[in-house]
C-alpha cells in the first residue's frame, strides 16, 4: 500500500497559511437597527380591542417599531454597517456573513448575500438559517464553529426580522406583541493564546411541541400556544441556561448581564427568578421594542453596550428560545 | 389530603403568584372572572401546584380547571 501522503500545506480562501486549529473566537463590536416608526399601546387599542394596561400586565410591552419600506435585508445591513464600522475591519475582512430569520420573505437570494452586496463584501460564504426566535444563539454558533475550523476568519452575524408582514392585525392576542429590528455583530478569531469570548453553545430543540408557535402556510400569520410556550418557558429553560453557563467554565456569580430572548417580560423575569444570577443586568428591551425574534438579543445586547452598562471583557449569558419549539445559548464576553 | 386542606394550599399559591386576598379562595370561585387571575398566572398557579401537591398537570387539562373546586378534584383525584 501506499501511503497516501498529507497535504504540505492548507490554504484557505484568500490563500494564506492554515498553520494550525483556531482556539476560538470573540465578539468584537455590535451594531443595531430599528424603523423609525413607533407603534404604542394606544395605537393598538384603535386596531383591536384592547388596552395600555392589558397589554403591560400580561407581556409587559409600551412599544415597539414598526418598518414601512425597509426589508428584512435593509434592516440586516443598517446594523451589519454600524456593528463593521465599531469592529475597526474592513468589508473586505468579512469571509462570512450569517443572517438569522424566520420572516424574509423572498425564498432567494437569501438575506445574507442581500447584506453583503449592500456593504460591499467581496466574496463571502453567505447563508441564513431559521430557528425563529432562538435564531441568533444559534447563528452565532455557527461563525465559532466556521471560525475554529478554519473555514471563515472574520464572521458578520446578524439577527433579522420584519414580523409585521406576518401579523394578523385583527387578531388581539398576537398582534399586541412583535416588532421590526436587527441586530448584528462582527465575529473574529481570537489570537495565538487569548482566551475564546463565545463559549461553547448548548443547543437543542422539543421536535414534540412544533405546533406551539407556527408561521404557516402560504401567506401565513404567526400564531402561538400561549400558555403551552409561556410554561416551557419560565420551567424547562432555567436548567439549560445554567448548563449553557457550566460549559463554559463560568460559575452563575460571574455572569455579569442575562441577555435572552425578548418574548415576553414575564417570561424574562421567570427565568430570571430561577437563574438566579447575582450581579447579572437583566436586559429588558422587550418593553420599548415588543419581541422581534431572532433580532431581539442582538439588539438588546447591542442597546446594553452602547450605554455602557456591560464592561468590556465581562460575561454575558445568551439563551434563545423559540418557534420549533428550538433554544440555544452561551456565555460571551461583552466586546 | 382534605379538600380544605387542597383549598388552603391553593390560596397560597394565588396569594403569591397573583395577590389574590386567601380569604376570597373557595371552591365555586373562577380563577379568571371572579379571582382576575389571567391565563398566563394561571400556567403559574399550575406549575406552583405541581410542586406543592406532587402531582402532574398537563398543558391540555389546564383549560378544564376553571373554578378552585374543579383544581381541588383534580389534585384530589392525581394524589389518590
Amino acid at each position: 500500500m501506499t501511503d497516501p501522503g498529507t497535504p504540505s500545506e492548507r490554504v484557505d480562501q484568500k490563500g494564506t497559511a492554515v498553520t494550525q486549529t483556531v482556539a476560538g473566537s470573540r465578539i468584537l463590536s455590535m451594531g443595531h437597527y430599528q424603523p423609525a416608526r413607533v407603534l404604542t399601546n394606544d395605537d393598538l387599542a384603535q386596531m383591536v380591542d384592547t388596552n395600555d394596561q392589558w397589554i403591560r400586565d400580561r407581556v409587559g410591552i409600551a412599544t415597539r417599531r414598526i418598518a414601512d419600506n425597509e426589508t428584512v435585508a435593509d434592516m440586516a445591513a443598517a446594523a451589519a454597517e454600524k456593528a463593521l464600522a465599531g469592529s475597526g475591519l474592513n468589508a473586505d475582512d468579512i469571509d462570512l456573513v450569517v443572517v438569522a430569520t424566520c420572516s424574509s420573505v423572498d425564498r432567494s437570494p437569501n438575506v445574507a448575500c442581500r447584506v453583503a452586496a449592500k456593504l460591499g463584501i467581496g466574496a463571502p460564504a453567505a447563508y441564513d438559517i431559521n430557528t425563529a426566535c432562538s435564531g441568533f444563539s444559534y447563528a452565532l454558533a455557527t461563525a465559532d464553529h466556521a471560525i475554529r475550523a478554519g473555514s471563515a476568519r472574520n464572521v458578520i452575524v446578524i439577527g433579522a426580522e420584519k414580523l409585521s408582514d406576518f401579523t394578523d392585525w385583527t387578531d388581539r392576542s398576537t398582534c399586541i406583541l412583535f416588532g421590526d429590528a436587527a441586530g448584528a455583530a462582527v465575529v473574529t478569531a481570537v489570537a495565538e493564546g487569548e482566551e475564546p469570548g463565545i463559549g461553547p453553545v448548548l443547543w437543542g430543540s422539543v421536535p414534540e411541541r412544533s405546533d406551539a408557535v407556527r408561521i404557516e402556510g402560504w401567506r401565513p400569520y404567526i400564531q402561538q400556544e400561549g400558555q403551552q410556550v409561556f410554561r416551557w418557558a419560565t420551567t424547562a429553560l432555567a436548567p439549560l441556561a445554567l448548563d449553557a453557563v457550566k460549559r463554559s467554565g463560568y460559575e452563575p456569580g460571574d455572569i455579569k448581564a442575562l441577555v435572552c430572548h425578548q418574548a415576553n417580560l414575564r417570561i424574562i423575569e421567570g427565568i430570571a427568578k430561577r437563574l438566579n444570577l447575582p450581579d447579572a443586568v437583566v436586559a429588558k428591551d422587550i418593553v420599548e421594542s415588543g419581541n422581534t425574534s431572532a433580532a431581539s438579543m442582538p439588539l438588546a445586547l447591542s442597546k446594553l453596550v452602547e450605554r455602557g452598562e456591560v464592561p468590556s471583557g465581562a460575561p454575558v449569558l445568551l439563551f434563545g428560545f423559540g418557534g420549533g419549539l428550538t433554544y440555544a445559548g452561551q456565555v460571551v464576553r461583552c466586546p | 389530603m382534605t379538600r380544605d386542606e387542597i383549598v388552603a394550599g391553593l390560596a397560597e399559591i394565588l396569594e403569591e403568584v397573583a395577590g389574590v386576598n386567601p380569604d376570597d379562595v373557595t371552591e365555586e370561585k373562577s380563577f379568571t372572572e371572579d379571582l382576575d387571575v389571567d391565563s398566563l398566572s394561571m400556567v403559574e398557579v399550575v406549575v406552583a401546584a405541581e410542586e406543592k401537591f406532587g402531582v402532574k398537570i398537563p398543558d391540555d387539562e389546564v383549560q378544564n380547571l376553571k373554578t378552585v373546586g374543579d383544581a381541588v378534584s383534580y389534585i384530589s383525584k392525581a394524589q389518590a
